[in-house]
């Protein structure tokens, strides 16, 4: 069995031999696994040592998160303490995108449970489409009710993303009544985004605009506090690390008087139109209305897009603020500063009379300026008069013919000084400075000459010149300070230090004074304009222009000034339409005043836009407010004299 | 008996014996019961108890398992390899017509009176046993048409497994038969070759990969290119390790894996975790760990009395070796992400049983004697 043995010893061999094989393969296998393992050793090392900062760093952003905290906004009040604009607790609805997954699936599941509007989501969509932060919430629909609130939460297993978060609302108590006066917050835009300092406004949704609201908005939106915490994967915080309480916005009072604003309201009725109340001695306005006005919390809620389109496309303009943006000439009631510049000028004094015939013509001219008083066979004006009457029987003619001996420059630089043509205002915002002609400003505007004529016209408070309502009273505070200017002002007072000033606090303003005139000049102007009122039983055509609408049953001294201003007429060939033409083509009343007139407590003008006469229209209105402000004081503590003069007011019905 | 015995401790010695009258390593089974420690301790941290009972009670019953197998005569092994073989491949067919779908591909059997199970698991010990036992037979280093046809058997499983599509599994599998001819004495410049070849062949392989596949390649050369989708995994489990530092953050303490920012933190990614919470330290002890067993079973491996014995320790060996070394590399970056656990230490039972069953069978057959 030679083959077999020596297979046999073979086999034995290679068994040997296979074993020493294999032994030197686990060797070199040996090496290879630890060389291996070194190698995932040395990663580890790599990623754990060298790049530890790095992947801390990482570690640490993906848990922390920096969300900041809401500051309260500033109240504001009315002078007596009347919460005008109130922040008020309410529950939205929120989504996290991240965490929704299919927003459109969300948005359906969300609107299957709750009344969601198209305007909803164009908002939410609109929202989702700016700079937000990773897991920030978008709100979908804010102030839900306790049973939407209900059936969110109850269903929130079902809705990924979806949550039910505590917000606060601004809240205007007096909705339209206030709107113009305080303004409102609105839904920060994207055009505001590139001007915000996104630190300061990392935690706001809302923007103060229009108003009061506007204009302290750096002191009333106050600073955000943060939290810094400690999220997982989904969001879900897990604990606070730090926080940092925000600053509350400052509280403010205003000058405001809530009950008088509401008057003005009353009075206006549903006229267009805006009455502006101030305190002369101040300067602080007492009410500031525009109608109409809209209801400020819809811009809180969120308008849609229709809503939003009726607003800013009525033909009533709800949406303007008549009193410090709408211009108008302000007629009759430029002609105490008209009458007092020609005083300053040395061009009439109080003794001239002037004999008006209803009409006037500048020498060699040819065209008639006729007296308010005119018609077709002009029955002759008001007669031989002096400058008090020529205020108090509001003479055209009397006014032309001053109007034609005075240089535009003077009357202009003298006119300024009642806040014509610039901002006296401190800090109510949005207001247009108007306009106020003169020589350089028409070369300017129209490319021509100044002329004589303008300045006749302008002398009645018509042509190129225009105003505002709080420019009036303005006008109307200065003529009660005998001078004095003040500059109006809606803030009393504040918690602390305002941002917007510098110095922190609402600076003066006031103490400047009327130049060129004697103190008996004032006192004369201010009686003249109480005969206005209170001038009546003189027969026709001799009364106080305003007497038979508001002097007749009085119990305080008024002083006031009545004017019309006309329409700028439709331009040629613009279509319109006929019944409106006639409303909206009469000319606009105003009524300027202040009382009691040897103490002036409150100034005011008033507009009626299309209104007709100033002292049949507009004139009540004044009326109606200064009763309002000064009855109440005088029967607190009634004054002997008035009390003795007049113990029972006569109603009579005008 | 083994003259190293001699030079240990009397007491420790006396131990050793008494285990090794009952089948079982003493080195191996310390090694292997550390590991598992670890494990527990950890998914301590990231899991809630009823996942730690589940999973100690999974391990209990592997490491009975192991127990059993040790018993049995290696002879066992070596007679049913092939059967054990068939039987695999015959259930990979079956997955391939009724299998259960699961995650997009068919892994799992559900067969009437067993648990399902995915039957590419038999395999990782099929293909190691039955290449060793077909080598066994045959003279060594193999001659080449014993190369080939080792292939083939390699191929065959690796194949179907593929097809599922298992890429990770299949690698594994076709690794551990890989192994043993490796192992078996082939000759380094056919394997320099082969490299070779594979490296020639990776542009063809893109190709054949599915889209899911070619994704997370492309997702492991540049995880930044989609950080909060496919690339989050590994940059979330990057950012755990290197968070970690020399130290850790402390057991629990571990933001990434507390948070839920590091995904499949009990299973897959289960070193991230230990990384973060216990550093370098925390790593390195269980890399140590790991390598003590390895080392250990290649020394089994090479005082094996016959070429079976030898070559199937050795595959076993380097398919656990293999699990270790593509989890961590995965989970830290240096391979594309495949679905494979850290060996024992990962939450699941699956892959517990089948690799503990190897080192049942490893201690089978070094504690077993005259066969």
């Amino acid at each position: 069995m030679a083959p077999n043995g020596s297979n046999k010893a073979t086999n034995i061999k290679n068994l040997e031999r296979e074993r020493k094989a294999f032994v030197s393969r686990a060797v070199a296998t040996f090496a290879i696994l630890v060389g291996a393992l070194l190698l995932l050793f040395a990663r580890m090392v790599w990623l754990m040592v060298y790049q530890h900062d790095e992947y801390r760093t990482r570690s640490d952003e993906n848990r922390i998160q920096t969300v900041p905290i809401l500051p309260p906004r500033g109240l504001i009040y009315d002078r007596d303490g009347d919460l005008l604009a109130d922040n008020q607790p309410a529950f939205s609805i929120v989504v996290v995108t991240e965490h929704a997954g299919d927003v459109d699936a969300t948005l359906s599941a969300v609107a299957a449970l709750v009344d969601i509007t198209a305007a909803h989501r164009a908002a939410f969509r609109e929202r989702l489409a700016k700079k937000r932060r990773p897991l920030q919430e978008i709100p979908l629909k804010v102030r839900v009710d306790p049973r939407e609130r209900a059936v969110i939460e109850v269903n929130r297993h079902r809705l990924p993303g979806v949550a039910i978060a505590p917000t606060s609302l601004r809240a205007y108590r007096h909705g339209p009544h206030m709107a113009h006066a305080v303004g409102s917050v609105r839904r920060i835009a994207e055009a505001d985004v590139a001007t915000l300092d996104a630190s300061l406004y990392s935690a706001s949704e809302f923007i103060g605009k229009r108003g009061v609201e506007a204009f302290y908005e750096r002191s009333l939106h106050g600073r955000p506090g943060w939290r810094k915490i400690e999220v997982d994967a989904h969001g879900v915080e897990r604990r606070e690390i730090s926080r940092r309480p925000p600053v509350p916005g400052q509280n403010l009072v205003l000058h405001l008087d809530a009950g008088l604003q509401f008057e003005a309201v009353a009075a206006l009725g549903q006229r267009r139109g805006a009455v502006v109340a101030i305190d002369p001695k101040s300067g602080g306005i007492l009410a500031l209305v525009s109608n109409p006005s809209y209801d400020p919390n819809l811009f809180v809620a969120g308008l849609d897009a229709a809503q939003f389109a009726e607003l800013s496309g009525s033909r009533d303009t709800p949406l303007l603020n008549r009193a410090t943006q709408g211009l108008y000439a302000p007629g009759s009631t430029f002609k105490p500063v008209v009458g007092l510049a020609a005083l300053a000028l040395g061009l009439t004094d109080w003794e001239r009379t002037y004999h008006d015939r209803g009409e006037f013509r500048l020498p060699g001219q040819r065209r008639v300026y006729r007296d308010w008083s005119w018609r077709p066979g002009n029955a002759g004006g008001q007669g031989v008069i002096n400058l008090r009457a020529a205020v108090y029987r509001s003479s055209n003619t009397y006014f032309y013919e001053l109007g034609s001996r005075m240089a535009v420059d003077a009357l202009q630089e003298f006119t300024a000084q009642f806040g014509y043509g610039r901002v006296l205002a401190l800090d109510v915002a949005d207001t247009d400075p108007g306009v106020l002609p003169d020589s350089e400003w028409k070369r300017g505007m129209r490319g021509e000459p100044w002329y004589r004529g303008d300045t006749v016209n302008l002398a009645i408070g018509q042509g190129d010149l225009l105003a505002t309502p709080l420019q009036l009273a303005t006008m109307a505070s200065i003529l009660a300070n005998r001078g004095r200017v003040v500059a109006p002002r809606m803030l009393k007072s504040s918690d602390g230090r305002l941002a917007e000033f510098e110095g922190g606090t609402l600076a003066a303003g006031n103490g400047g004074h009327v130049e060129g005139l004697s103190a008996a000049d004032w006192e004369e102007m201010a009686a003249s304009m109480v005969d206005v009122v209170h001038l009546g039983n003189q027969g026709y055509r001799r009364n106080g222009i305003a007497w038979f609408h508001i002097g007749q049953d009085i119990e305080y001294t008024m002083a006031g000034k009545s004017g019309t201003a006309q329409v700028v007429g439709i331009p040629q060939g613009a279509e319109y339409d006929d019944e409106l033409l006639d409303e909206y083509h009469r000319k606009h009343a105003w009524f300027i005043a202040f009382a009691p007139a040897e103490d002036p407590q409150i100034a005011l003008a008033v507009l009626v836009e299309n209104g007709g006469g100033g002292s049949s229209v507009a004139g009540p209105v004044a009326r109606a407010v200064l009763d309002a402000y000064l009855l109440p004081k005088m029967q607190a503590a009634p004054p002997a004299a008035v009390a003795e003069a007049q113990p029972a007011r006569e109603v009579v019905d005008t | 008996m083994p003259d190293f015995d001699r030079t240990m401790p009397w007491g420790t010695a006396l131990a050793k014996r008494r285990l090794y009258s009952v089948h079982l390593d003493a080195v191996l089974l310390l090694g292997l019961l550390a590991i598992i420690a670890y494990g527990l301790l950890m998914l301590n941290s990231v899991a809630g108890s009823a996942t730690l009972l589940n999973q100690l009670l999974r391990l209990g019953a592997a490491l009975a398992i192991m127990v059993v197998v040790a018993q049995l005569d290696p002879r066992l092994y070596l007679r049913w390899a092939p059967a054990l073989y068939v039987a695999g491949i015959l259930l990979l067919a079956a997955v391939a017509v009724v299998g259960t779908v699961a995650k997009g591909s068919e892994r799992w059997l559900d067969l009437p009176g067993l648990p399902r199970f995915q039957p590419s698991e038999i395999m990782k010990i099929a293909v190691p046993l039955v290449i060793a036992w077909y080598l066994h037979e045959r003279t060594l280093p193999p001659r080449t048409r014993h190369v080939v046809i080792a292939l083939v058997l390699v191929a065959l499983p690796a194949g179907l497994i593929a097809a599922q599509p298992d890429l990770g599994t299949a690698l594994m599998v076709a690794g551990g038969g890989l192994a043993v001819v490796f192992l078996a004495g082939i000759q380094w410049r056919w394997i320099a070759a082969a490299g070779a070849l594979a490296a020639a062949a990776m542009p063809v392989a893109w190709f054949a990969l599915y889209d899911y596949q070619r994704g997370r390649v492309l997702t492991f050369l540049d995880p930044e290119r989609d950080p909060l989708g496919a690339g989050w995994n590994i940059v979330q489990s990057k950012t755990a390790i290197g968070s970690g530092g020399f130290l850790g953050k402390g057991i629990g303490d571990g933001t990434q894996s507390q948070l839920d920012f590091l995904p499949e933190s009990s299973t897959d990614f289960i070193i991230a975790v230990i990384a973060e919470e216990l550093g370098l330290v925390g790593v390195t002890v269980l890399l140590a760990l790991y390598l003590v067993v390895i080392t250990r079973a290649l020394y089994l491996a090479t005082r094996a009395p016959t070429t079976f014995g030898r070559l199937a320790t050795g595959s076993l060996t380097l398919v656990f070796f293999a699990y270790v070394f593509v989890n961590i590399a995965m989970v830290c970056g240096m391979l594309p992400v495949v679905g494979v656990p850290l060996p024992l230490v990962s939450y699941g039972g699956t892959s517990a049983v089948t690799l503990l069953i190897g080192f049942g069978i490893v201690m089978s057959i070094h504690t077993h004697r005259g066969w």
